[in-house]
């Protein structure tokens, strides 16, 4: 399988294009000179490094961007890059199969594993049909009527994480948004069989979280996991959707902000100029990560393994705690 | 320190009722709990009032007051966060949106806590987190039957970020321990709950009750009218609604709110 075309690109990423169309012009010359060959030769390394320097440069708005790519690899890629198998199972038994969840078995080398992971879609078709990606209660329902039969029989499960949030509709409303993602919190942190999360895209809030409470939380490096969109953001507190990049920057929602806070325990670097640009290498480092964590995780007892979960989770958040209000001695509680 | 100031029904003699628009004498209000003689709207309730409504007199005890909220981003908009947090305690008199402790009610022993929507729309961030977390690990510890009323028009509060977002993780897990150990709890909602509140601890109650006509949902109105581009029906999010589509216990009033508590906690208790 090959990674799509590169589609439009980003602004920033104007010098990358430029030097580009540079050398395909030279390298579609007939006669190469030994002046042309090596000019060739010069300009690729030079692509490498202007994506290298733009990429170690991103500012978290243009994360964002990144994150949203439209060829960055969803979670039906890594179903056939990373898995050898994945068996769907449909349906949450009670109101519909919502498509912005995909739910299965599948293969990870030796090990059986139960998948769990938002869609968005790639064709206009297929973005609709689940809803770029926001989930509905019976998504969340499906997800957790698979995690708990997975439970039942000692499969582990794998969540990837890829949605802008959970969907905001009156329907979503009607069956419950709320509540099924209360739920999935409360059940995932107390369900006896590993859970490893991956933030693969977007981690858009409780819609992330709803499948998002695990032994081990990774987060490849520019995607990014926020309480709210930068876009809401700006529209409350800047009261305009145009401070979008201003709240990105405020929110502090990168790979590397939520390492500092503790929030996520691993980072999975992507390669050069992102994962929408080579699919292959990001699936590997993906199934490497899942490997790595599932060989450590089912070594530990059930009733271990969800102590070790609620410490986890227990541990995150940051306030002052002094013996008066208002003054006395401060311990900073920093988690991380 | 910073004065306590009394909220809620603003001051003045009258005021006009957001409910059926007339205007009512505020000692009246009073009286019966902040509720409206006329259409029975039930007005905000600041956290002291609360308290003295539903505990037996003089049985609170306030625990982890001292925890007091940080600015773990460093976050700015117009104005920084840590000046908001200043302009916040000082306005309520409260460190943060949430007070915690233990009390008696009808001479029950409770763990109980609330959540106060005038402190930055009573929306979650750590320190909310953490003092009900760890309300939540002392009813399990000592098994106490747990209350705690939600006033959180704000979900998880985005000034601290996605460690707002993880209060929702963490609050849960330690509600799931609790029920793991048999406990009872019962999660009271009053307008207005939404967003992270209402997807995390508010929902987890084994009895859910709801305020009348009090905003109850997960994304809020107007975003939800942006997405969507129809009008809203009306009545939507709102208990009456929640009560149709199965999903809170009771609507009980307030008058009745601390009897109801008390019955169930009979029919709970071993
Ligand atoms: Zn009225």
């Amino acid at each position: 399988m090959e990674a799509p075309a590169p589609g439009p690109g980003f602004e920033f990423e104007q010098p990358i294009f430029d030097l580009q169309s540079k050398l395909r012009s030279l390298e579609q010359l007939e006669d190469k000179t030994e002046a042309v060959k090596q000019e060739i030769r010069h300009l690729k390394r030079e692509v490498a490094r202007v994506i290298q320097e733009i990429y170690d440069n991103l500012s978290p708005w243009q994360t964002v961007q990144v994150a949203r790519h439209k060829n960055r690899p969803h979670t039906v890629d890594y179903l056939s890059l990373v898995f050898d198998e994945f068996v769907e199972l449909h349906g949450d038994k009670l109101f519909g199969d919502d498509r912005a969840i995909l739910c299965g078995f599948a293969k990870l080398g030796q090990y059986k594993t139960m998948v769990i992971g938002h869609e968005k879609g790639r064709t206009y078709k297929e973005r609709t049909a689940c809803y770029f990606g926001c989930a509905h209660p019976e998504g969340y329902r499906k997800a957790m009527a698979k995690m708990r039969m997975a439970e039942k029989f000692q499969v582990p499960v794998i969540c990837l994480i890829d949605t802008p949030g959970a969907y905001p509709g009156i329907g979503a409303e009607e069956r419950g948004q709320a509540q099924v993602i209360a739920e999935n919190m409360y059940e995932m942190s107390r369900l006896k069989t590993p859970i490893i999360c991956v933030v693969i895209g977007e981690g858009g809030s409780g819609g992330a979280l709803g499948i998002g409470v695990g032994d081990r939380v990774a987060m490849l490096q520019y995607s990014y996991y926020s309480v709210i969109s930068p876009e809401g953001c700006a529209g409350i507190l800047w009261k305009s959707h145009a401070y979008a990049e201003q709240a990105a920057t405020a929110l502090r929602f990168t790979s590397k902000d939520l390492s500092r806070f503790g929030v996520v325990d691993h980072v999975i670097q992507e390669p050069l100029g992102g994962a929408h640009r080579d699919h292959h290498q990001t699936a590997q480092r993906v199934k490497m990560y899942l490997m790595k964590s599932l060989r450590e995780l089912l070594a530990v007892p059930a009733d271990k393994l969800i102590d070790q979960r609620y410490d986890r989770f227990r541990r995150l958040g940051q306030f002052l705690e002094g013996d008066q209000p208002g003054a006395g001695s401060e311990t900073d509680r920093a988690s991380a | 320190m910073t004065k306590r100031q009394k909220r809620g029904v603003p001051e003045g003699l009258w005021e006009r009722c957001p409910g059926c628009q007339t205007s009512i004498y505020r000692k009246e209000a009073e009286r019966r709990l902040n509720v409206c003689p006329h259409c029975e709207y039930h007005f905000y309730v600041p956290a002291a009032d609360r308290i003295r409504q539903l505990l037996d007199e003089g049985t609170f005890e306030e625990c982890d007051a001292h925890l007091r909220p940080t600015d773990p981003l460093g976050f700015k908009d117009r104005k920084a966060y840590i000046d908001k947090l200043h302009d916040e305690q000082e306005r309520t008199g409260l460190l943060d949106a949430a007070m915690t402790g233990t009390g008696m009610i009808r001479a029950r022993r409770v763990a109980f806590g609330m959540t106060d929507s005038a402190f930055f729309m009573g929306s979650m961030g750590s320190v909310v987190g953490e003092r009900l977390t760890r309300l939540i690990e002392r009813a399990t510890q000592q098994k106490l039957p747990l209350i705690i009323v939600s006033g959180s028009g704000g979900g998880a509060r985005m000034h601290e970020g996605i460690l707002s977002l993880m209060q929702m993780a963490k609050v849960s897990a330690a509600l799931a321990r609790f029920d793991s150990a048999g406990g009872l709890f019962i999660s009271v909602l009053t307008n207005p709950t939404m967003g992270g509140v209402a997807a995390s601890f508010a929902s987890l109650g084994d009895v859910v009750f709801a305020e009348p006509k009090a905003l109850i949902g997960f994304a809020g109105p107007r975003t939800i009218k942006a997405t969507i581009k129809i009008e809203l029906p009306k009545g939507f999010q709102t208990s009456e609604f929640l009560l149709e589509h199965g999903f809170i216990d009771r609507i009980v009033h307030r008058e009745k709110l601390k009897s109801e508590i008390a019955r169930t906690i009979d029919y709970c208790g071993k």
